[in-house]
């Protein structure tokens, strides 16, 4: 038995129930294109220890909660020249209830796969003569937090084929390189080690069903393509920067190792 | 003076005074092993514990549980134990397994600490910028033998 001192494991087997009546989902088969690598695919909630766990249980808890309040206000609120607000498009955040399940998404009109953040500022610069955000700020990530709470419980389903599927694929190369002087690819912490500790961390399958999250660690909410670039940082590489086309595309394919968990964003972590 | 000098041998950024250092890119593998001392110096174990459970360092600890060094907190899980790698591996297995695993392990996900280039998208340390010219290894040829002599200490009972 290992006499040294270990951290407080999470329950794995735990069950997430939202506010008492939302079932999320955690657990689940892997979708048909992971069947080589995975059988079932898990919420990174499992992941994490009791008490992070728990926060996320309850809305009051969750502090990323007030992120998603924030959004609502920016929904509401008239930016840039047009003098409109989103809310003159769209009938609050309900109508667009299917969007962070679905992204990222191709987009006919625009001939090219649009993470949630690209849709948010076309309609900001092209809709509302508002200045674009810059990628993962605290503005783009209330919006998200907004987002996700109208799509929570629904099942990722982001759609991997059609004119998508060479972005998809050039985010499934991304996912297997082997970057950096540690020569450390995403499948080898995330797929390979999912359950197993590298250091004090207990890795989870990286999936991405739970953004944005609110870090213990950093104390405010995270966005998807952040994390990449702070796990590419950590193999010693060169990192790929938040809107990058190699993160666009990467998100594209890790969102879509997810299809079938639910969104539960914003989502509490360490 | 004498610290900063210290700090160099440490480093491996004395190539003067290396006896007979063999650079990474001359390194010899038979069968994944390395015969050769790196350094021309032999390690010393106390100085390769220190290495392997330091995270600025070799941080084999962040893969790596071992008894033997339970007094560290937080083990990784992703290698496997190293008590009775001693008994386990040759030394120049050990040397080999240190320098470049994937010599033996095909595939390992365990990073090769005497190697300086054929990297994709290396970075400067943990920066998240490019990497200026070749990087040094992870660690320096005195160090690894350290490492190897620390792991030759870890007999089974
Ligand atoms: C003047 C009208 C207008 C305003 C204002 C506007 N939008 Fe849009 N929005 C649109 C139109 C039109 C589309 C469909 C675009 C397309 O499919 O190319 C759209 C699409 C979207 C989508 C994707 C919907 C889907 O189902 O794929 C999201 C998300 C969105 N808008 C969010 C916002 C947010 C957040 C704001 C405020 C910052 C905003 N919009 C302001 C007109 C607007
Ligand atoms: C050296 C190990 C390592 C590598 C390589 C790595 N990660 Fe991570 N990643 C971690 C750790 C540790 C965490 C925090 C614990 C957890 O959720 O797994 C994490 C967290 C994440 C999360 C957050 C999950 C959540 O539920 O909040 C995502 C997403 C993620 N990683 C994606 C990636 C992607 C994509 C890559 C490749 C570009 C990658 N990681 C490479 C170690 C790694
Ligand atoms: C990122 C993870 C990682 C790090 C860091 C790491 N290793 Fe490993 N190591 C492994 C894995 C995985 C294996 C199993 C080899 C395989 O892939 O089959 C291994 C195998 C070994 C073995 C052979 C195990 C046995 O006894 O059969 C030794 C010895 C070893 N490592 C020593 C070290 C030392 C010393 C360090 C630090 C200088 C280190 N490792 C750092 C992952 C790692």
């Amino acid at each position: 038995a290992f006499a040294f001192a270990a951290p407080v494991l999470a329950d794995e087997d735990a069950e997430l129930i939202v506010n008492g009546d939302l079932s999320i989902v955690t657990k689940t088969a892997a979708p048909a294109h992971l069947s080589d690598s995975l059988d079932e695919i898990l919420s990174g909630w499992r992941f994490r220890n009791d008490d992070t766990q728990v926060m996320q249980m309850d809305d009051f808890d969750n502090p990323g909660m007030l992120g998603a309040d924030v959004g609502l206000d920016q929904f509401a609120a008239v930016m840039g020249s047009e003098g409109k607000s989103c809310a003159d498009c769209h009938d609050g955040p309900e109508s667009l209830s299917t969007v962070r399940a679905t992204y990222p998404k191709w987009n006919e009109a625009a001939g090219e796969v649009r993470t949630m953040q690209m849709q948010i500022n076309d309609c900001l610069t092209n809709q509302m003569g508002a200045e674009a955000e810059k990628y993962d700020s605290a503005k783009m990530l209330n919006f998200e937090a907004m987002l996700a709470v109208a799509a929570r419980g629904t099942p990722v389903n982001v759609a991997i084929d059609g004119p998508a599927q060479s972005v998809w694929e050039t985010g499934k190369e991304l996912y297997y390189t082997r970057f950096g002087q540690l020569e450390l690819s995403c499948a080898n912490c995330h797929e390979d080690n999912y359950g197993n500790m590298i250091r004090a961390d207990h890795l989870s399958q990286g999936q991405v069903n739970g953004f944005p999250t609110y870090r213990l660690k950093n104390a405010k909410l995270n966005g998807i393509q952040s994390r990449f670039k702070g796990c590419v940082r950590d193999t010693r590489a060169e990192t790929f920067n938040p809107g990058s086309p190699e993160f666009i595309a990467l998100e594209l394919y890790v969102a879509s190792r997810g299809n079938g968990l639910s969104v539960e964003g914003p989502s509490v972590r360490n | 003076m004498k610290r900063i000098a210290t700090t160099l041998v440490v480093l491996g950024l004395t190539a003067g005074a290396a006896l007979a250092e063999v650079a990474p890119n001359d390194v010899a593998f038979e069968d994944g092993a390395i015969e050769q001392s790196l350094s021309g110096t032999a390690g010393n174990a106390e100085n390769g514990r220190k290495i392997a459970t330091t995270k600025s360092l070799g941080n084999c600890v962040s893969c790596h549980a071992a008894e033997a060094y339970a007094d560290v907190p937080f083990h990784g899980e992703i290698g496997p134990m190293l008590d009775g790698a001693g008994s386990r591996w040759e030394e120049a297995q050990l040397r080999g397994i240190v320098a470049n695993a994937k010599m033996i392990f095909e595939g390992t996900m365990m990073p090769a600490f005497y190697k300086t280039n054929g990297y994709i998208r290396p970075g400067n340390a943990y920066t998240g910028k490019a990497a200026e010219g070749d990087l040094p290894p992870l660690l320096s040829a005195q160090q690894v033998e350290d490492v190897v002599a620390y792991l030759m200490t870890l007999k089974d009972e």
